[in-house]
């Protein structure tokens, strides 16, 4: 059976591991090959979870290969435009062309707002909100040079339509990721370059399981757990569920890129389980 | 393997257009299906409405593709017509985990300058729509799996156009009033693991677009042939790309979508 992306070509931003991760293999499932990003190392202002490193981002490698799909990893920042432009060349030049961009690489960190400061503000918004435009600056041109139209998938989040207190960094980049969004679908449109943004809940990733996050839901537990933060997760959402998987992320994706939404664009679709509607 | 193996599904307006089109789309993934249709006039609508005929052809259609189906003519303004109509479909077909309220009328143009177009309109795309959620919801709560909802809304469900005649006023109340009640059901059954979405086509390659009376409507008014132009280079959608959008809604693809509007078309809204 052909797959619903076969034989296109998928540059996916922060592929190391989580959502990342899981985008390369369910577009990998599906006939695609990959070009993957990711800065595999530290970020100064974030602390509440490791960063992800090389081998994760050889993992990612290593289960795209499994999968019979070719993938160019590069360890690239998406900070640096000069960096991003040379791994998304070099990819299209090995894989012959580029259908499909999800700008996917994020961080988040939590912190009161008049607690964050300003090179935690300025790294936030560089990386959440400039990288997006960025990972798009880079790959438009091979859109639009390969004549076949293309899709584009931002992953803002539910704090990107709703304010979301201790996360003012956070919550304002995932705005802007709209805007990003809303304009490009416009000024692209003309290509038939699709551009859409996803509005993930809490996905369950080492970016909302760590202890912080967990102690962010119940500041007077010394001990706060997965196990305890999960009804709280849970309370914020509309259906009887505390947090989404990489691949719910993932399909609504494949069903953004896939020809069984050619004529979507401009759209926030959240994946959120209701947590906006609440 | 189909994506909705073993899975029933309630579609109203299904003897033509975007419904024989769904009908279709989850029959090819393994559904079975309840259809209901009016299949006859409406004074208020110009344009000429679905017939038997069209009804048993989205049967045949569907068992064509060897699913089972159970239609129906219906009226979506009568709770009780609905209602038979679920209980003869579940009494066959077992259960119903799937609901489409995809019935409505867009009476524009001609025969749409009266009070009464816009009662019709009113009660047949809005009304209509609660009538069909609560014909089949108690029997999804009592199965207790969960299920999935999705309501057709129109771009002029999120947005001002439609004309200035009572029936294309009412149009436009009646699509936005279908994001309140999906708004508020994706609240209220969410405890059932029921989800509920809306979808917003852009003008679609159906006889409710595709007519004389249509024409004549948007050649007299270019203010909204404009409104409603898309942004894709692409005139007209076709039903298949509402169906899809609907089977990623409906299928486990969505198993945490909820609430949420969806557009299909073509970058209207985003213009």
């Amino acid at each position: 059976m052909t797959g619903r992306v076969e034989g296109k070509v998928a540059f996916i931003t922060g592929a190391a591991r989580s959502q990342g991760r899981s985008h390369a293999l369910r577009l990998a499932q599906e006939g695609a090959d990959i070009i993957a990003v990711d800065v595999c190392g530290p970020i100064e202002s974030i602390g509440m979870y490791p960063p992800a490193t090389d081998e994760d981002l050889a993992e990612t490698v290593r289960q795209v290969e499994a999968l019979d799909r070719r993938i160019v990893a590069t360890k690239a920042d998406v900070r640096d435009t000069a960096a991003m432009k040379a791994a998304v060349d070099e990819g299209v030049a090995q894989l012959g062309r580029l259908d499909i961009v999800l700008g996917n690489a994020g961080v988040f960190e939590i912190q009161p707002a008049l607690e964050l400061s300003d090179e935690a503000w300025r790294e936030m918004i560089d990386i959440n909100l400039t990288g997006v435009w960025n990972t798009c600056k880079v790959a438009l041109p091979h859109l639009i040079e390969g004549g076949r139209g293309g899709s584009i998938v931002l992953t803002s989040s539910t704090a990107g339509l709703k304010g979301t207190p201790n996360t003012i960094h956070y919550t304002a980049a995932k705005h802007g990721v709209v805007g990003v969004m809303r304009t490009l679908a416009n000024e692209f449109a003309q290509h038939s370059i699709r551009v859409n943004s996803v509005h993930p809940t809490g996905v369950d990733t080492v970016m909302i399981q760590n202890q912080k996050t967990w102690g962010l839901f119940a500041p007077d537990d010394p001990n706060p757990s997965r196990e305890k933060a999960a009804p709280i997760f849970e309370s914020t959402n509309a259906l009887p569920i505390p947090w989404v998987e990489p691949v719910d992320i993932s399909n609504a994706i494949l069903f953004l890129v896939s020809d069984e939404a050619r004529y979507i664009t401009g759209v926030t679709l959240p994946v959120d389980a209701g947590y906006t509607v609440k | 393997m189909g994506k909705l193996e073993g899975k029933v599904a309630f579609i109203t307006g299904a003897a033509r257009g975007q419904g024989r089109s769904h009908a279709v789309r989850l029959a090819q993934e393994g559904a079975d299906i309840i259809a209901v249709d009016l299949c006859a006039q409406i004074d208020s609508v110009a344009y000429p409405m679905a017939t038997p005929d069209d009804l048993a052809e989205t049967v045949r259609q569907v068992e064509a593709l060897d699913r089972r189906i159970v239609a129906s003519q219906a009226d979506v303004r009568s709770l009780e017509a609905l209602q038979g109509a679920v209980r003869d479909g579940v009494a066959q077909l077992g259960r119903v985990d799937i609901v489409l309220a995809n019935a409505g009328i867009a009476p524009m143009g001609e025969g749409s300058e009266t009070p009464q177009a816009w009662q019709d309109v009113l009660d047949i795309n809005l009304t209509g729509v609660w009538n069909t959620v609560h014909a089949a919801v108690p029997t999804m709560v009592e199965q207790g799996d969960g299920g999935a909802i999705v309501l057709t809304s129109s771009t002029a469900g999120l947005k001002g156009i439609g004309g200035d005649s009572p029936g294309g006023e009412g149009y436009t109340a009646a699509k936005h009033g279908v994001v309140g009640l999906m708004r508020t059901f994706a609240n209220t059954l969410a405890k059932h693991r029921i989800r509920v979405n809306t979808v917003h086509p852009t003008g679609v390659n159906t006889p409710m677009v595709v007519n004389a009376v249509m024409e004549k409507f948007l050649a007299e008014d270019p203010s909204i042939a404009n409104a409603i132009s898309n942004l894709l280079p692409v005139d007209m959608i076709e039903a298949v790309d509402i169906s899809n959008a609907i089977l990623f809604l409906v299928s486990d693809d969505g198993r945490y979508v909820t609430g949420t509007t969806l557009p299909v078309d073509a970058g209207i809204l985003a213009k």
